[in-house]
């Protein structure tokens, strides 16, 4: 047979139909099911008198919504609330697994995932939401569906799906202290640009991505939905098994032996072909601060704001200059020179234990800034526990940051963790878009630790020669 | 699905690069569970200024694009979130057709389950197409039977589409519909891959 990439094994194994013009109607492996994008899904499936066909193969969670503060206490909002139990209806209604709100294993729809051993290597993954690429991380075709393919995959337990192009990225070299998977992503679509990969499956490969734990592998495809890619993926190997093996809904016993056993097939044959191919030297990447409104405008913490007059493409022009409007930066100020006011360290980035014990490492016995409000949101519940068992919110608080309850939180601001007009954020999450944490707010991007030290000194330092 | 054959309207044009869902359609409009009624939050925070008042100067504002049904914009309209508020918002504005260089993934798709039919120009048709579209009533014609889009001058812009999703949507077709009519090749598939594969079909007991 001839040499065929991770992805093309992956998208050959789901074809359960192919139209003349190569439209494929894919077999979905598992569905993961959130609050706000399911609603009508679920209202529509019941107008049509139709079920899920595998209702054991979706599992939901509530988390863009839910308060990160004391869940006792219920939600404020009604309409959030009503959202959350409309979840919970529908999932009673039609069979479906759910964590609800106050259960120890509720958290950020794609940090549970994996942390349940739900997400496996060669299966395809959906979720009504743009970071499903996360998943990829294991060597599964994991992407973002609208809410009408979320009622196709539960009806049909299939998507209709063009076949995107493959593009590798390549990372080799040695990645300098303190720089991260964050930086890596960030440093990447600065490269290609946020619809760089428009249209792609992106590949991750090369020494630097090997040396990844699996949770910074998660981190990076994590954001591959930022260069535009539909998905972005990490071929599976020894480390993706060891991280799989006794969560709880992994295979186990001999399922598993046979299953790790299929997974080495999964990894791409020498010599197949990727329809492009970029390469990035790890030593060239320094820590990571987006400038501007749109992820791909970055550069180094060593860097300045640009100018956009220096800009000859028009385009890029008028862009940076309307980002600088909205973030309140004149050109050429060193990025080390820009005064913060809060620091988010969550959402599905950068919100897993290793982000949280690198973060507290950093924090212990430092104090935040007085002129910044800090805030830590584990990723789920059961990272929360990990983290209190190991004394890390100890840590955190002690340093002056506020540590809460799992969930998306101001990663997009639809509860009440939100931005003020004006205010500026180092947030580590995946999007600075104008308004996104909040109307008016400005957001920086960073790596956990860059965000402790901006936390700390009030400002962005280059977390390379902080003391 | 309302089908999409051919459109004769009038054009709003919005030029900005990397138009996001957040844009189109910011959180505080995600909380409902209807698909309806959300027009008031489409470019919620581009049509107000800082006071909270009505921007006047906001292309949607202005009574000429009041009954606009075809936006022209620019590359990579819809990026970030997955939400289908996004078309679901154009829609209820009474937009039935999005002309831009290039779409984001996912946006795209999503146009197509709610009968938007985005059209992918090249950056000079587009750049065209803003000229003409300054003018007060500029009119634009969508035909997607032919694959066109014809400026008021009668100048054809030809655009690509797939096959299958062209026919989806001249048609109006049920996608649901058209998987469950291959249900047989479903249950073939699932029965040769739970022998293949069967720590695939682990499934969840509630
Ligand atoms: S943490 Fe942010 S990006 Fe991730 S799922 Fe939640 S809202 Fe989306």
């Amino acid at each position: 047979m001839a040499a065929q990439t991770l992805f093309e094994k992956i998208w050959d194994a789901h074809i359960v139909h192919t139209e003349p013009d190569g439209t494929t109607l894919l077999y979905v492996d598992r569905q993961l099911v959130h609050e706000v994008t399911s609603p009508q899904a679920f209202e529509s499936l019941k107008l049509a008198g139709r079920k899920p066909r595998r209702p054991g193969a979706t599992l939901a969670v509530p988390d863009h919504n839910v308060p990160t503060t004391d869940r006792k206490l219920g939600i404020a909002d009604p309409v959030s609330a009503k959202q959350i139990q409309t979840l919970e209806e529908n999932c009673r209604d039609f069979g479906i697994t759910i964590f609800g709100m106050n259960d120890a294993r509720q958290g950020i729809v794609h940090v549970i995932g994996p942390e349940q051993g739900f997400t496996l290597p060669g299966m395809t993954i959906v979720c009504g939401d743009s970071h499903t690429s996360t998943h990829g991380a294991f060597g599964a075709l994991a992407f973002g569906i609208g809410t009408s393919e979320v009622e196709h995959v539960l009806a049909t337990q299939c998507l209709i799906q063009t076949r995107p192009r493959t593009m590798e990225i390549r990372v080799d070299g040695k990645l300098s202290d303190h720089c991260s998977a964050k930086d890596v992503i960030l440093a990447i679509i600065g490269r290609i640009g946020t619809a760089g990969g428009t249209g792609y499956v992106i590949e991750y490969t090369g020494s630097v991505i090997r040396g990844l734990t699996m949770e910074g592998r998660m981190t990076l495809c994590n954001m591959s939905i930022e260069a535009g890619a539909r998905a972005g993926m990490v071929a599976p190997d020894e480390k993706t098994a060891a991280y799989i093996k006794g969560r709880p809904m992994a295979p186990a016993g001999d399922l598993f032996d046979r299953a790790v056993k299929a997974w080495r097939d999964l990894p791409t044959d020498p010599g197949a072909k990727y329809d492009l191919t970029i390469e990035l030297n790890a030593e060239q990447i320094a820590p990571q601060v987006t400038w501007g409104t749109s992820p791909g405008m970055v550069t180094g913490v060593d860097g300045k704001v640009p100018d956009p007059k220096a800009m000859s493409d028009e385009k890029s022009r008028k862009a940076a200059e309307r980002a600088l409007e909205y973030m309140g930066l004149t050109p050429n100020t060193p990025m080390t020179q820009i005064n913060i006011d809060k620091v988010f360290i969550g959402s599905c980035t950068n919100s897993r234990i290793e982000d949280l014990r690198l973060a507290a490492s950093f924090a212990k016995g430092k104090k935040v800034a007085q002129s910044v409000h800090a805030m830590v949101v584990p990723g789920s519940g059961l990272v929360k526990h990990q983290a209190e068992q190991e004394g890390l919110d100890k840590i955190f608080r002690d340093a002056g940051f506020e540590w809460r309850e799992a969930g998306c939180s101001m990663c997009l601001a639809m509860n009440a963790d939100v931005l003020q007009p004006g205010e500026r954020c180092a947030s580590t999450s995946n999007r600075n878009f104008e308004g996104r944490q909040g109307a008016g707010g400005r957001t920086h991007l960073v790596s956990p630790i860059m965000a402790v030290a901006a936390a700390v000194e009030g400002h962005f330092v280059d977390i390379r020669h902080w003391k | 699905m309302q089908a999409f054959t051919t459109l004769t309207g009038l054009v709003a044009p919005l030029d900005r690069v990397n138009v996001d869902t957040d844009q189109i359609i910011p959180k505080q409009f995600l909380k409902t569970i209807k698909r309806t009624g959300l027009r008031e939050g489409l470019f919620y925070d581009w049509r107000k200024r800082k006071d909270g008042s009505q921007d006047p100067d906001f292309f949607l504002n202005q009574p000429r694009y009041k009954h606009a049904s075809i936006l022209l914009t620019r590359d990579n309209f819809g990026c970030g979130s997955s939400r289908e508020h996004a078309p679901w918002a154009l829609l209820d504005q009474g937009f039935r057709s999005v002309i831009a260089p290039s779409f984001a993934d996912i946006f795209y798709n999503n146009c197509f389950q709610n009968g938007i039919l985005p059209v992918v120009l090249k950056a000079d048709e587009v750049q065209a197409l803003f000229k003409g579209a300054s003018k007060e009533g500029c009119q634009l014609t969508v035909d997607l039977a032919a694959q066109t889009v014809t400026a008021p001058d009668g100048t054809k812009y030809r655009f690509d589409i797939d096959p299958f999703r062209k026919d989806c949507l001249y048609r109006g077709l049920d996608a649901i519909g058209l998987s469950l009519q291959h249900a047989l090749a479903i249950a073939a598939y699932e029965k040769r891959r739970l022998s293949d594969a069967p720590w695939l079909f682990t499934d969840l007991a509630r």
